[in-house]
């Protein structure tokens, strides 16, 4: 039961940073060299740690550097970490896409993966014509999908349109009929990333329960890849957390996430990017603060350079939880701003203040844009600060409002009518 | 206990490569998967098009007119007894194969970075689909050769089919491998230096110019320099062109040296490529 079907032992993947193509031919060049005289790949020795927001020192990165774990039969691991932690990549060397630099894996079964479902769908055919292409795509053969065709359409919901081509398909169809497919494979490990983004509500339920029968019925191994902190909850049995490419924590699901939001929160930031600077908050009696009562006005302070100077550029920011929701959003394109003079400072300070908040007690996560009005996003920080809203008698009568009347409470006037 | 568990791993994924490095039994797997590809390419190849597959008659037949008209017309480029605007169509027709065999898998990694760079299939089944869905192509042409073969002998040409026309598939063989082998080395090279394509579109076009086929051997012996007469001979692709005018239209003369010849060379071509083609899908898509 508890045999180990997957073993990752010391895998590295070096990246070269920059362009491809120039330069190559000498770095070929010289590796050539290099290994005629019976020596080590010089460019493997160099290289940084996988940190996106630093300037690189050299040309080389390792996206993911001695990454070593087990899976056991049966088991549903998570792999959580921030963009560009390395998730995808260990997942694109598990399915085999790409090779690591260093190091092996060793695996009992044959993996399958979903990196992102509609691989190979051929838009001139029709749906049925792209199962059977699909299913041969992702390794069944013709015999294993001809048995389980019924049961693939049925799940998919597109029984009307099978016969169309996949052209004239809603996206949203395309994507059932992709994990439809996807769903029925019968690898021994399943490597799934990000698929849930799509679809509509019910489509997701859907999937997240035949995930669980996947896993849980047939004693599939399931590698889940998200930043759905509540569908990798309640999926997976144990968690990997990510973090510059080297496993940070390995264990328990719960344990796992906690660790992972901690790693979000920070009250005041300093950053190294083309437009922001330094971002605090501050509470309504202007104190820097990372604790705001429930209904009081607090103000976001985003010390930043060269937007004002740029015409049609535009500051905004996201509120969203720590389960990666989010919640509102507010851009200086939506409202006037109010510019004040101040001679004694040479960069340029936003404030914003948020009046009367409706954040009902809990965290919450600020992610950063800077973007012009029209698209095109010039800057962005995930997570770039976080809060904390403190629980407050609101409607003045002693309810407190916690996490279970959700995100945001209103305020409400009611009427009652009666008829005399 | 443990070293008897050792042994049980199914597979390992690891960045060193061997040298030869098949999976035999793998692609066998996934034969499928090479039908499936096969049958989306004829379906597919020429949907939303009005004539559709009267393309495939239409290019053969406008070059060979053309290259009658230079090279027997302007060029006095003696065919013997045989009609030449047959002669052309019989070199274009295998050429063509040889070509789109070539063309078209020297773009597999580049084309199909999309889906390479999500799941894992034996990458060689892609150039494989593409040499075998070019078979109908070539089929198709034969049948239009093989229309004004019959054309040409009620209007009392004298032609013969050679007795060695059993030679035929193996023939088709060789150029497969060859134009396989070929395009699987420049596709590897394509991943990462995409000077390549261009290179190739125009290579390809001088390529027919030095592989016979709108000439026989016998009048580039005569008429050429001595150093490309002897490119043109020991190219192998003169070898198949004169190989098959000689199976379909009984000129020229089978010499049992050169074809194995030949097929060694191809063969050899082929199995460069296959290494080559082994190496580049490892990694190729962190530097396509």
């Amino acid at each position: 039961m508890s045999e180990v079907i997957l073993k990752v032992e010391h895998i590295s993947k070096q990246y070269r940073l920059g362009l491809v193509g120039t330069g190559t031919l000498s770095h070929d060049l010289k590796r050539w060299f290099y290994k005629l005289r019976g020596k080590e790949d010089p460019y493997l020795k160099i290289g940084d740690t996988n940190d996106r927001s630093k300037a690189a020192k050299s040309d080389y990165v390792w996206a993911i550097k001695d990454i070593n774990f087990e899976v056991k039969r049966g088991e549903v691991l998570g792999i959580i970490g921030k963009n560009g932690a390395g998730k995808s990549t260990l997942l694109k060397i598990l399915s085999r896409v790409t090779s690591p630099t260093t190091g092996q894996i060793k695996t009992k079964g044959r993996i399958a993966s979903l990196l992102e479902v509609g691989t190979g769908f051929h838009p001139e055919l029709t749906g049925k014509e792209n199962i059977y292409l699909n299913g041969a795509i992702l390794g069944m053969t013709k015999a294993e999908i001809k048995a389980k065709e019924q049961e693939i359409v049925e799940f998919s919901g597109c029984q009307r349109y099978i016969d169309t081509p996949v052209k004239r398909y809603s996206s949203g169809m395309r994507v059932r009929l992709a994990f439809a497919v996807a769903a029925f494979l019968e690898p021994d490990i399943l490597v799934v990333d990000e698929v849930l983004a799509v679809g509509d509500a019910e489509f997701q339920k859907k999937a997240i329960g035949k995930m669980q029968d996947i896993s849980k019925g047939d004693g599939r191994t399931v590698l889940f890849v998200s930043h759905n902190m509540a569908a990798v909850e309640n999926l997976c049995t144990r968690a990997i957390l990510l973090e510059n490419g080297k496993v940070k924590f390995e264990g328990d699901t719960k344990d796992c996430i906690q660790m992972y939001l901690k790693g979000k929160k920070t009250t005041s930031s300093d950053f190294d990017s083309k437009f922001i600077k330094k971002v605090r908050m501050l509470n309504k009696n202007n104190e820097v603060s990372d604790q705001f009562v429930m209904g009081e006005d607090f103000i976001l302070e985003i010390t930043s350079s060269g937007i004002k100077n740029t015409t049609g550029l535009h500051l905004g920011f996201f509120i969203k939880d720590t389960y990666e929701q989010k919640l509102t959003a507010f851009s200086t394109a939506m409202k006037s701003v109010v510019v004040e003079q101040n001679n004694g400072l040479d960069e340029e300070v936003f404030l914003f203040k948020i009046k009367k908040p409706n954040l009902i007690q809990g965290d919450y996560i600020i992610d950063i844009s800077v973007s012009f009005k029209k698209g095109g996003r010039l800057d962005f920080i995930d997570s770039a600060i976080s809060f904390n809203v403190v629980a407050s008698d609101v409607y003045g009568n002693g309810v407190l409002l916690n996490s279970h009347f959700g995100k945001i409470y209103l305020d409400v006037e009611t009427t009652l009518k009666i008829n005399s | 206990m443990l070293s008897k568990k050792e042994d049980e791993w199914l597979y390992t994924i690891s960045g060193k490569r061997k040298l030869i490095d098949f999976n035999f039994k793998e692609i066998w797997r996934y034969r499928d998967l090479l039908f499936l590809f096969v049958k989306r390419d004829i379906v597919t190849l020429y949907k939303q098009t009005i004539l559709g597959p009267l393309w495939y008659l239409i290019q053969p037949l406008f070059t060979s007119v053309i290259f009658t008209l230079i090279f027997n017309n302007l060029g006095q480029i003696k065919t013997g007894s045989i009609p030449p605007f047959l002669f052309n169509l019989a070199g274009i027709t295998a050429w063509n194969y040889f070509r789109d065999c070539l063309n078209n898998t020297s773009s597999t990694f580049t084309k199909n970075q999309n889906i390479f760079g999500k799941v894992y299939f034996p990458r060689v089944i892609l150039p494989m689909s593409i040499t075998i869905s070019n078979l109908l192509k070539f089929g198709i042409q034969l049948l239009i050769f093989i229309g004004f073969f019959v054309y040409y002998y009620t209007t009392g040409y004298e032609l013969s089919i050679n007795s060695n026309i059993i030679l035929f598939p193996v023939y088709v063989v060789i150029m497969a491998m060859l134009g396989l082998g070929l395009g699987m080395i420049f596709s590897s090279l394509t991943t990462k230096y995409r000077d390549i394509t261009v290179l190739l579109t125009f290579a390809v076009q001088l390529l027919m110019y030095v592989s016979a086929v709108p000439y026989p051997m016998s009048e580039a012996k005569a008429k050429f320099p001595p150093l490309v007469a002897k490119i043109v001979e020991y190219n192998p692709l003169t070898q198949i062109m004169e190989g098959f005018r000689y199976m379909l239209l009984d000129i020229g003369e089978f010499n049992l040296t050169r074809f194995l010849y030949t097929l060694g060379i191809s063969l050899f071509i082929f199995l460069i490529g296959l290494v080559i083609f082994n190496r580049t899908e490892k990694s190729f898509i962190d530097t396509v």
